[in-house]
């Protein structure tokens, strides 16, 4: 009994750093929160209670809604295809061939630039006058007949482009989760493999059969990131888009953040927050549940 | 014992033929196999050629003069080519880089020396200190990593505000809002420790404890100089996170003669509004090298600290 007590106090001492910060950055801001989303709140006179009042004013909300949806479009195209390329990019890079090293640090690199820097380059980039995709893309339509020309949209201008515009640039950026695949791929025993082929299983059927199956626990983390990082992007659409045109990239978060701090109304923007935070709950909990059916831990 | 869950008489000819395969010389099998390496290696290159292309179209603009930037078609390869728009990036009137700079590597030292020394403690607690509710205190702690930025954002930038009006510790308006936190452990930092930890074996804790060690003893004189690969890995992306965030300082930084160079950057954008690419690339390259020269010093360390965070 006064040992356990003693590892008790022990334990808490290497943990009082956590602990308290836990409390002080994580527990009381999320209660603080919750507090202020009953009530209105403008920083300069005290919060007065005024129950669900913010909640129900945002379902009639109009720029609330077009921010959900925007969100929700953007996870709906950057997640599927960020998980489908950096798995496609993984195995292609699991495959010996020669310079196999230089291949993945090009494909890495990118991960590393930061936020603000690469909404610089892609801005840049994707200017409709003078970028570089334009002009290529410009290049190929001289070859190409006039029936196959591609398009050439102001693509951040244009209202139709900029949210497939800002899925397609994220794709630039999944080096972590190829890394993370790669490191997944080395640990799947090449037994299997060899069994699969003897089974007549193809490249397809061995990818089915063996990688995916074998790789499903790093999906699934990958996933999880993928989730959380889609539905609170913020940087670069703050800074390449702010919102526009019309509108038409203007995240929750961003809808938030001007809540807070520039029209000063928390109490509207801390029941956004819970919002927000509900929904991230609901569609991890939904990754999480539908789990045990397609995710294979292997061992124990 | 097996890997194969059932030993039905199938499976056990189908282990046996792979044993035989396997002794089979490896060249058959590699001939077998060379279509598929040389499209992925097509494959690949093309990807890679993309991949960098935003890089090359970046230097390339770098060195250019203002008119070639806005010159139709524009020129792949700049000529003249104009070194100099570095220094004038630098020195710009318009944002003061040598300063982000010094703000910029004051919160990543800060940070760094604060979420490697306190995420270690608390792991060592997480890992090596058996008591009641530990394992509750873990999920808790790893659940706190789904919590998105935004959501907090507002109410810790309250809970600063209060602190600041309460104590005599201004918060708002300085970098410790950016820096402070990290003293008191970072989820991610912590679980990436109490893993490496937990492979440490305990014999050498225990023959310290016989000799009277204290477990603070323990923790600070045999533990902390064996993890020094993890260390390094906590300390890299805690450095990572401190030069490339841009919404902490962007909440909590109000005077220009503070911004980070993450904000500073994107403040020299918005001042000469869409002119000078060439001086925006320029700047861009200088805060994106660091980080890039990092990588190819600390490779191993980058890589393994990032395969690790996806498995168990």
């Amino acid at each position: 009994m006064q040992s356990e007590l003693r590892q008790f106090g022990k334990g808490m001492a290497f943990l009082s750093p956590w602990l308290i910060g836990f409390i002080v950055f994580t527990l009381i801001p999320i209660g603080l929160s919750f507090y202020f989303s009953l009530c209105k709140f403008d920083m300069l006179q005290p919060p007065r209670y005024i129950a669900a009042h913010n909640y129900t004013d945002l379902l009639h909300d109009k720029t609330f809604w077009q921010a959900t949806s925007n969100t929700f479009y953007y996870t709906a195209m950057a997640l599927p295809a960020g998980l489908l390329v950096s798995l496609g990019l993984a195995m292609l890079l699991n495959v010996e061939i020669p310079g196999r090293a230089i291949w993945r640090t090009i494909i890495f690199m990118p991960s590393l630039v930061p936020i603000v820097a690469s909404a610089m380059v892609w801005m840049w980039m994707l200017n409709p006058r003078l970028g570089l995709f334009n002009l290529l893309l410009g290049r190929l339509n001289d070859i190409l007949p006039a029936k196959l020309n591609f398009p050439l949209p102001p693509w951040l201008g244009d209202p139709q482009w900029a949210m497939p515009t800002l899925a397609l640039m994220s794709l630039w950026g999944v080096g972590n989760a190829v890394v993370i695949y790669l490191a997944g791929l080395q640990d799947v025993p090449v037994e299997l493999y060899e069994a699969a082929e003897l089974d007549g299983a193809g490249l397809l059927g061995r990818m089915r059969h063996v990688t995916i199956p074998m790789l499903s626990p790093v999906i699934f983390f990958n996933l999880i990131m993928a989730i959380i990082g889609a539905l609170q992007i913020f940087d670069i659409p703050y800074i390449m888009t702010n919102g526009g045109p019309v509108h038409k990239t203007y995240f929750l978060s961003m809808y938030l953040y001007d809540n807070a701090f520039v029209y000063l109304q928390i109490g509207y923007a801390s029941a956004m927050a819970w919002i927000m935070l509900v929904i991230v709950l609901v569609l991890t909990g939904v990754a999480f549940w539908t789990s045990s059916r397609w995710v294979h831990y292997q061992g124990k | 014992m097996s890997t194969l869950p059932t030993d039905s008489p199938q499976m056990l000819e189908q282990r046996e033929a792979a044993i035989v395969i396997s002794a089979i010389p490896r060249i058959r099998r590699r001939r077998r196999r060379y279509p598929h390496r040389w499209f992925a290696l097509l494959a690949i290159m093309l990807i890679c050629f993309g991949y960098l292309m935003p890089f090359l179209w970046m230097i390339s603009t770098s060195l250019k003069t203002v008119d070639k930037t806005t010159s139709f078609p524009p020129q792949l390869i700049p000529h003249p080519a104009v070194p100099m728009n570095y220094w004038s990036a630098i020195s710009s009137p318009k944002a003061d880089f040598p300063l982000y700079t010094r703000n910029t590597l004051l919160i990543a030292a800060l940070s760094v020396l604060g979420t490697t020394l306190s995420s270690a403690v608390v792991a060592y607690g997480f890992a090596k200190i058996r008591f009641k509710g530990r394992g509750f205190l873990f999920v808790l702690m790893l659940s706190t990593m789904m919590i998105p930025f935004p959501v907090m954002m507002l109410p810790l930038f309250i809970v600063f505000r209060f602190i600041g009006d309460h104590t005599p510790l201004q918060m708002l308006g300085t970098f410790k809002p950016l820096w402070l936190p990290a003293w008191f452990g970072s989820a991610f930092s912590i679980f990436l420790l109490r893993q490496f930890f937990l492979t440490i074996p305990d014999d050498l804790s225990e023959a310290a404890r016989i000799d009277g060690c204290t477990e603070w003893g323990i923790f600070w004189r045999i533990m902390l100089p064996l993890s020094r690969p993890a260390l390094a890995v906590v300390a890299l992306f805690s450095f990572m996170w401190a030069w490339n965030n841009f919404l902490g300082p962007l909440l909590y930084l109000q005077r220009p003669q503070q911004y980070t160079l993450a904000l500073g950057l994107q403040a020299f954008q918005s001042a000469q509004g869409g002119t000078d690419w060439n001086l925006l690339m320029a700047a861009s390259m200088l805060v994106m090298l660091p980080v890039i020269l990092l990588f190819f010093v600390a490779q191993k360390t980058f890589i393994q600290g990032i395969a690790t965070t996806g498995l168990k």
